[in-house]
């Protein structure tokens, strides 16, 4: 039995599995669940698998189809013909655990009072809460690298800018919404920067150019707690 | 060898047929808008179809070739001149050495494609020699082509010529690529209804002056989604037509974004994706229904069209 609830078509050549419509950490647990399975035994014209909150888009290489009657028809019989995303995927499926160190506050992190002040916190409790949950990488988007993260203490949220800054920093660690995430590479942006990492996110020299990839696991550690505590 | 750049024109980047197998890590596929000209601009000099070469973007650059290169320029109707001497698209032209090559505006289309025999030596980055311009890697130094640059050309071939010989063979893009007729574009459905079904379909649209190669930006009568609520992020497609809350929507091309919120009303085929790269700002289209059969057998004609072409090029003398 599948775990996905329906498969739309994404124009051409790719699919679309849905698997909800809500950012939820169990409905996306099953994205990367079924994610996983499909690259374990990966096809060589499934060029692409990528995972969002809660869809998980098949990218197709027409070309090699090139004698099949409907490409997007062959390839929904052959995913009917497999048991994907079911709970047994799932527990086979490794999580790698990231651990990233974040300096907040001051100049690394302009908005911390600013969501400690939507908290009724104060930004010491911030930056505990942000530091105290675990994360998922729900799925990366908007820029190469970029990890929206699900898992945040709910009472950090807070909307975004209503104008966006025109610059902020690589390694930004940002609040939008119920999200956290880190952004890549210097520019515009409308999250609320409470703090800064010298983690690199993305860099195309590197074998995987991303830090972080969709179904990862993230804590963040507060950098001036971790360096008083060194020897 | 190399080829350098006097002036950039507008934009000029580095493009070749895109990088594929990386959206799940947020990049984008890049790669020529108008596959169809980037393709025939190869095929004329002798080079294969998906070789790096130059998009050109609404007025072009003024380049000098250090050493004799063999050229084509294929795709919008533009103004080249070579030392003074007028030049024509979708040919095959040799160039002797020192030549300084002049491409104007684009008075019909938007994108032109420059392509040298053994194209651009450039660092191949996650599979492509494309430049990414919104996430600043791969082409030449991630980004845009500026006054300065040295692009070295790959192979090394040399024409023995002292002067421009315009080859008297040409190509013909029609059907696939033609200015005349009026742009009509085949959709396949998207995943979210609009409130009244026909609404895309009843009139023309016009391209907004904000378009760029992430997306035409469409102006017309405004559209309503059937259902209003709002969206997570989902991923996306060059080809997805999106429907921002304006009313206005948005054709996503090749630099576009691998996800995004926006209902998704339908997707433009490929086959058609060479006329859309050639819709310039106030330019107008009209969309019309399709489905997958349909699309596929528009895309492998269009396919067996480019074949037969490169065979009749390489069959040449």
């Amino acid at each position: 039995m599948n775990d996905f609830l329906v498969v739309e078509t994404l124009g051409e050549d790719a699919l679309l599995l849905r698997f909800g419509d809500a950012i939820d950490a169990q409905i996306n647990r099953r994205v990367h669940a079924c994610a996983a399975a499909l690259q374990c035994d990966r096809p060589d014209w499934l060029i692409d698998i990528v995972p969002a909150f809660a869809t998980l888009a098949l990218c197709i290489d027409l070309d090699a189809f090139a004698d099949a009657r409907e490409p997007l028809t062959e390839v929904r019989r052959w995913l009917q013909s497999r048991k994907l995303g079911t709970g047994a995927d799932a527990v086979v499926a490794s999580v790698r655990t990231h651990l990233i160190k974040v300096r907040y506050g001051g100049e690394s992190g302009p908005d911390l009072e600013a969501v400690a002040a939507h908290a009724g916190l104060l930004p010491d409790a911030v930056i505990d809460r942000h530091c105290a949950a675990e994360y998922r990488v729900g799925m990366l988007g908007f820029a190469p690298g970029f990890p929206y993260l699900i898992g945040m203490d709910a009472g950090l949220a807070m909307p975004r800018h209503a104008t966006p800054r025109t610059r902020v920093d690589a390694g930004s660690v940002g609040i939008a919404g119920a999200q956290t995430g880190i952004y890549p590479r210097s520019g515009p942006g409308g999250w609320q920067i409470i703090g800064r990492t010298d983690e690199s996110l993305f860099d195309v020299s590197r074998e995987c150019p991303a830090l972080l990839e969709p179904g990862d696991s993230v804590r963040f550690i507060n950098a001036a707690e971790a360096d008083r505590s060194s020897p | 060898m190399s080829i350098a750049v006097l002036a950039p024109g507008l934009l000029s980047s580095l493009q070749d047929s895109g990088r594929q197998g990386w959206r799940h890590l947020g990049v984008g596929r890049s790669g020529a808008l108008d596959p169809l000209s980037f393709s025939l601009a190869n095929l004329l000099v002798g080079n294969p179809a998906d070789t790096a070469a130059i998009e050109i973007t609404m007025s072009g650059p003024r380049l000098r070739f250090v050493h004799s290169a063999r050229i084509s320029i294929c795709g919008a109707q533009v103004d080249a001149s070579l030392d003074g001497l007028s030049i024509p698209r979708w040919r095959r032209v040799d160039i002797p050495a020192g030549s300084e090559l002049r491409i104007g505006a684009c008075r019909v289309g938007v994108r032109a494609y420059l392509a040298v025999t053994g194209g651009f030596a450039t660092k191949c980055v996650l599979g492509s020699m494309s430049t990414d311009l919104r996430a600043g890697f791969g082409g030449f130094d991630g980004r845009a082509l500026q006054a300065g640059d040295e692009l070295a050309i790959a192979g090394g071939f040399q024409p023995q010529c002292d002067q421009v010989v315009v080859d008297t063979r040409w190509i013909d893009p029609a059907p696939d690529l033609d200015f005349s007729a009026p742009a009509i574009i085949h959709v396949l459905p998207g995943a979210d209804a609009l409130a009244a079904p026909d609404a895309l379909f009843a009139d023309e649209w016009q391209v907004g002056n904000a378009s760029n190669r992430q997306g035409l930006r469409l102006q017309g009568s405004l559209l309503r989604i059937a259902d209003p609520r709002e969206r997570i992020s989902e991923p996306v497609m060059p080809g997805t037509l999106q429907l921002p809350a304006d009313g206005q929507p948005i054709l996503l091309l090749a630099d576009a974004q691998t996800h995004g919120g926006y209902p998704r009303i339908a997707h433009a085929i490929r086959a058609d994706w060479p006329r859309l790269a050639q819709l310039r700002p106030g330019d107008s289209l009209r969309f019309v229904r399709c489905d997958a059969g349909k699309a596929q057998r528009k895309l492998i004609e269009q396919r067996q069209r480019l074949a037969r072409m490169a065979i009749a090029i390489a069959a040449r003398p």
